[in-house]
């Protein structure tokens, strides 16, 4: 059994590093928007921090949703959609791996944005930060990539291998906006901060702005009970998809 | 003994009855092959038994067990249509990591033995030939030691020389003492390998026999002529002979046709617009079990 989870768990990381062609757009759109908005544009201040600092949460708060958005969304969607998950579901394969193996490349994926944005601040932005909090900071990162990793899982099994690209985006993209990763909550219509606070992109990036010192909305306690309430409700949405599936077939 | 079976099944897809009150038993050691045309039911049966989908009603055993327990999956090793396959892992961590999955997996080297792929398990699963594809789905299956191999058409798309080499893996798992579930709409395969045949046709079992008795039904030819004689009269006239009108024709399905039409014209020497083809698989099948009700 911890066999088969760590070949699980290697087979998806194998995978993945092959096919960089998935990865490195997921990877390199928050670089780019950091370093058009974070860097470049290093003017005033934003929720009284510098947009290096700024930009530098709302980009890695839109990293761990679109990672693991993508990684399991559109891998489940297209194993799935190929008969491959058919097959493995008709072996002895403990679904535990499975998960994990998933998880664990959502959670990787995450790592990799983050430790990348916070290079990119640290030299090109300038962003100085007590080793303690710069680890606070990727933590509360970490943590808030994991109700992302659910609702992959989730989308994955609700939506076919052709729509899954376009389908994550039209979920990611609105949830970035209201989310105030565009433009801040404060500056966007009221109707919209009451909506944000149902969704974990809100959280993660305001409890990552308080974490490195800009004034937010609400406390760090908050988000992160919020972000483990939404966490809870995607499992057992995932728990719902995945039974359905047990039960579905094709005529043949 | 039966290790696998299928209880008076009935499973349906919204107005299409898929199987419709079907009784399927795999013994041990035998092999099994599900014989029908596109539609049939085949594919259903199959993900029956591998527990992927659960009947309408009757029920789906495995060594005595519901197909999707794990305690049963471990004993089998199913072979699947796909569409497409990680094409990033090589061959080998294919095979490593579903032999992870069960309990007591065969030896890596003998499983490559098993499906013939020795000297390509370094390469990534993207740039193997079609055949070769296939033979590490059937790798897949059998890594794990299982006691009964369920395929569904495991050679549709294959060219003729992987077909065969197919094959020969197919029956050196039966040598070792394994049972297996084939399907195919090939006759010429179903005979090849099996011990025993079932053809499906529009969710019901159409006819059930050995390959033997199919080799020689599948000899039968298809005798159209019009004759004044009753089909009861036609039908005493030799052995495992089906009658039916259609019109003014009279068809008669018959593994010794040279025999049959002497006796037909004997009888009747009216008898004309004489026709003599070789019976479908169905109307050959359609003698057998019409020889035995």
């Amino acid at each position: 059994m911890m066999k088969a989870i760590w070949m699980e768990i290697q087979c998806e990381f194998l995978s993945r590093l092959r096919t960089p062609r998935y990865s490195i757009p997921v990877l390199s759109f928050p670089l780019m928007f950091y370093l058009f908005f974070g860097v470049i544009l290093q003017n005033g201040k934003l929720g009284g921090v510098t947009p290096a600092v700024y930009v530098m949460c709302t980009m890695a708060s839109m990293g761990v949703m679109f990672a693991p958005l993508t990684g399991l969304g559109a891998g489940i969607a297209a194993e799935r959609g190929l008969g491959w998950m058919e097959v493995k579901r008709a072996s002895p394969m403990p679904p535990i791996g499975w998960f994990l193996a998933k998880f664990c490349g959502g959670m990787a994926f995450s790592a990799i944005v983050i430790a990348a944005l916070f290079l990119m601040a640290a030299t090109l932005g300038g962003v100085r930060m007590p080793a303690a909090q710069w680890a606070t900071l990727g933590g509360a990162l970490m943590a808030g990539a994991v109700p992302f990793c659910v609702l992959g899982f989730v989308l994955g099994y609700l939506v076919t291998a052709s729509a899954a690209p376009a389908v994550i985006n039209l979920v990611a993209m609105p949830m970035a906006f209201f989310s105030g990763i565009w433009v801040p909550v404060q500056f966007l219509p009221h109707f919209v901060r009451s909506i944000a606070g149902f969704l974990p992109e809100y959280h993660v990036a305001e409890m990552s702005e308080t974490l490195a010192g800009a004034t937010g909305h609400g406390s760090v306690m908050s988000h992160a009970q919020a972000l483990i309430g939404l966490t809870i409700v995607f499992v057992a949405a995932a728990r719902i998809v995945w039974r359905r599936d047990e039960g579905r077939v094709h005529a043949g | 003994m039966v290790i696998a079976e299928l209880r008076n099944v009935t499973k349906r897809f919204g107005p299409v009855t898929a199987l419709a009150g079907v009784d399927l038993e795999i013994a041990r050691g035998q092999l099994l092959a599900l014989l029908g045309p596109n539609g049939a039911g085949k594919t259903t049966a199959v993900r029956l038994l591998l527990g992927l989908s659960t009947p309408d009603s009757g029920a789906a055993r495995v060594f005595g067990r519901e197909p999707r327990e794990r305690a049963a999956r471990m004993r089998i090793g199913a072979m699947l249509q796909v569409g497409r396959v990680p094409e990033t892992l090589r061959v080998s961590e294919h095979i490593r990591l579903f032999s992870s999955y069960y309990a007591k997996p065969l030896p890596f080297e003998e499983t490559v033995a098993l499906a013939g792929l020795e000297g390509i398990e370094r390469r990534l699963f993207g740039k193997l030939s079609g055949g070769q594809q296939q033979r590490v789905l059937f790798a897949l299956a059998v890594c794990g030691n299982p006691d009964i191999l369920v395929l569904d058409e495991p050679t549709a798309g294959l060219d003729v020389d992987s077909r065969r080499a197919l094959w020969r893996h197919i029956r050196a798992f039966v040598a070792r003492g394994g049972s297996v579930l084939l399907t195919t709409h090939y006759l010429e395969e179903a005979d090849a390998l099996a011990d025993r045949i079932v053809v499906l046709n529009h969710g019901r079992i159409a006819a059930a026999g050995t390959s033997s008795e199919v080799r020689q039904r599948a000899a039968a030819r298809k005798i159209r002529c019009i004759t004044a004689l009753e089909e009861p009269e036609i039908a005493a006239m030799a052995e495992r002979v089906s009658v039916r009108r259609d019109g003014l024709f009279t068809e008669i399905v018959a593994t010794d046709s040279d025999g049959m039409v002497r006796r037909l014209l004997a009888r009747d020497p009216d008898a004309r617009d004489l026709e003599i083809t070789s019976a479908g698989l169905e109307e050959a099948f359609l003698a057998i079990t019409e020889a035995k009700s």
